[in-house]
């Protein structure tokens, strides 16, 4: 399973495609790829998105869902969706209902 | 202080607007990421795992109090309330907006201040001793050439483009704290037999996933050749230096292939051509820069030594703090204080905007408005009475600056690894704060005595592991982290690369393993007068490994 990350250019918020293909700023709202069709659909939207000028640095990452929660495999996603693991008042995790990476 | 002349505020006013252009084109579309990008590099501006990063130079490490409160105010500002002191003695800032650079950018500029040459395959920042223009056992003070090199190299049209990017460290006393020998220049200032300032000449020193120690191919350079010279090493590089492989781009790689005795005559050969040019520098330039690095007026104040030895008395807390935070000054009712940003179980190099304003505060008031970076993270104050002593560990202690871990094990460098970095394959900063809750203790520290230990979240080594005393390397395994162990690694004088032990250490483990070996060290040392350092070079590694790894070292 994949979604597709960025970080916003005005700011470089780290974001997830949406289905409606809007870019949202945590992981849980993010569109799950099941399939090789399913994966080009979220790269086009990507590189549509990225001439649009409206992210950069898009990347299609491995997930699995885990109690009905979106969760990258690699660490380094886990901790682009949270925040850094030594303060738990930076990053998404400052926000309510968002757990740490670590 | 160096003062920013009319040309300086010219050059940094005109690049920002010139960053200011660029930002609002590649905000509005004009411009794609792929042009931009070398752009915002340039400039110092990267993008990281949760934001941009912006770097800011501090060149040779040296901050007003001025313009450690604009630090302060970016922090504050633009920021989420602090900054993050490199091991290249600048500030890194790991949230702000792209559309606010050039807003951060202008009030650097107010302060003389920028981001310029700080990324990029050009030449950075030069980095200088920190205790420089202070330290007792100085010749003489490294940062006029620093600064001759910064005016040099800034914008220079031949080395903008050159294979990797090009540092040159800076030091004035025998003993090197800043670590020449791991720099692509590094630079030992000196006097002859003659009395005359000169340089003994290090190059293709380096870290990263190859390190080298640097060659010596001059014991002695005349200082009015230091420009000429530099070029020399510098056109060598950018004619000869491997552009086909990032990996093999730097100058210590070149250094390596070529060999030192055909390197150094092909540096000379360009040298002997440029010797006479208009690169020679005037004896009343170098003079006139000097004179911007001039002690401040040093009063007496005898009463400092009578004060002091009360105080210690009466504070064990602040008499452990002169112990280890305070080393000598070239007058002696002086000092050279570190404010460690090391304190217990805080990230290594982290300063709230609070913390910075309070600082410049103490600065101003007791030090001659001068503040130091550290390449090991720390802030330095090099100007301060002894009398002044215990006042200003006082101020210290109130923003919780005053932890008296100054060279001992929790005096640890740490890159900012997976927590913020997107080259990183670890983490370091969690790393580094459970190592030093585990010795928290300060009596155990200083039975311990000098220990460096160093992290690095990847191979490119940008917290330094290669020469820590004990150096830890975060790499990803199978998708978890795993930490390599390095020994006997050191980045002064005496130069050395740490040699990895064995397999390495999870997370869970790794602050153990680190245990273990310090423990090993405390049974084997001849006496405690013997350094960690000391000890694993006479002992090297087999002890060690003993004791990590046990049967399974024997039967390897």
């Amino acid at each position: 399973m994949k979604i597709l990350t960025a970080n916003r250019l005005t700011d470089g918020e780290a974001v997830w495609l949406a289905a409606d293909h809007s870019w949202v700023e945590t992981i849980d709202a993010a569109e799950i790829a099941r399939d090789k069709p399913a994966e080009e659909r979220l790269e086009q939207a990507g590189r549509a998105a990225a001439l649009r000028n409206e992210v950069i640095d898009v990347n299609l990452i491995d997930v699995d869902v885990r109690d009905g929660a979106i969760q990258p495999l690699r660490l380094r996603e886990r901790i682009r969706a949270a925040g850094p693991t030594n303060r738990a008042d930076l990053g998404k995790q400052a926000r309510p209902g968002i757990a740490s990476a670590a | 202080m160096y003062r920013y002349d009319e040309f300086d505020h010219a050059f940094v006013a005109a690049r920002v607007a010139e960053f200011r252009d660029q930002v609002e084109r590649r905000l509005a579309g004009e411009i794609t990421e792929d042009q931009f990008r070398p752009l915002r590099l340039m400039n110092g501006v990267y993008l990281q795992l949760h934001a941009y990063m912006l770097r800011v130079a501090i060149p040779y490490g040296t901050l007003s109090s001025r313009q450690m409160r604009m630090l302060a105010h970016v922090a504050r500002t633009y920021d989420k309330g602090y900054g993050h002191f490199t091991t290249r003695q600048n500030i890194q800032y790991n949230w702000p907006a792209l559309s606010d650079m050039p807003a951060i950018l202008d009030d650097l500029a107010k302060v003389e201040m920028h981001a310029i040459q700080t990324s990029g395959n050009c030449i950075r920042n030069v980095t200088a001793d920190h205790f420089a223009g202070a330290a007792a056992d100085e010749v003489a003070d490294p940062r006029p050439y620093a600064e001759i090199l910064r005016q040099w190299s800034s914008v220079h049209p031949e080395f903008s483009y050159l294979p990797r990017k090009f540092k040159i460290a800076v030091t004035g006393a025998e003993r090197d704290r800043a670590a020449i020998q791991v720099h692509d220049i590094g630079l030992h200032l000196k006097r002859n037999e003659a009395g005359a300032l000169g340089f003994a000449v290090y190059v293709g020193g380096g870290q990263g996933r190859t390190p080298m120690i640097a060659k010596k191919i001059r014991d002695f350079l005349p200082e009015q050749d230091l420009l000429a010279y530099t070029t020399a090493i510098l056109r060598v590089y950018n004619l000869h230096g491997r552009r086909d492989n990032k990996y093999k781009a730097r100058i210590k790689i070149l250094v390596h292939e070529t060999g030192t005795e055909e390197l150094t005559a092909w540096v000379e050969t360009e040298f002997a051509a440029l010797k006479n040019t208009e690169l020679k520098l005037p004896e009343a330039d170098i003079r006139a820069i000097e004179s911007y690095f001039a002690l401040p007026d040093l009063s007496p104040r005898p009463e400092g030594w009578a004060s002091l030895a009360a105080a210690r008395k009466a504070d064990a807390g602040f008499d452990a703090w002169v112990r280890r935070n305070v080393i000598d000054h070239k007058h002696p009712d002086y000092a050279c204080v570190t404010i460690s940003l090391k304190g217990i179980g805080e990230v290594p190099g982290d300063a709230t905007d609070v913390q910075m304003d309070a600082v410049a505060d103490i600065a101003e008031k007791y030090a001659f408005d001068e503040i130091r970076v550290s390449h090991e993270q720390n802030l330095i104050l090099p100007h301060v009475a002894r009398a002044d002593l215990k006042a200003i560990y006082d101020s210290l202690n109130a923003i919780g600056f005053a932890t008296a871990n100054a060279g001992l094990v929790t005096d640890i460098i740490a890159c900012p690894g997976l927590d913020y970095c997107a080259l990183a394959n670890a983490r370091s900063i969690p790393v580094a704060q459970q190592i030093s809750r585990r010795f928290a203790s300060q009596e155990r520290q200083e039975e311990i005595g000098d220990l460096k230990i160093k992290i690095s979240g990847c191979i490119n080594a940008c917290g330094h592991h290669h020469v820590g005393h004990i150096g830890i390397l975060g790499v990803e395994k199978k998708g978890a982290e795993l930490y390599q162990i390095t020994l006997g690694g050191s980045g002064d004088e005496h130069t050395s690369i740490g040699e990895i032990v064995g397999r390495g250490f999870g997370p869970e483990e790794i602050t153990d393993a680190i245990e273990t070996v310090v423990e090993t060290y405390l049974a084997q040392r001849t006496n405690r007068e013997e350094t960690f350092l000391q000890a694993y070079r006479r002992l090297g590694t087999a002890p060690f490994k003993e004791a990590l790894y046990g049967s399974e070292a024997r039967a390897a």
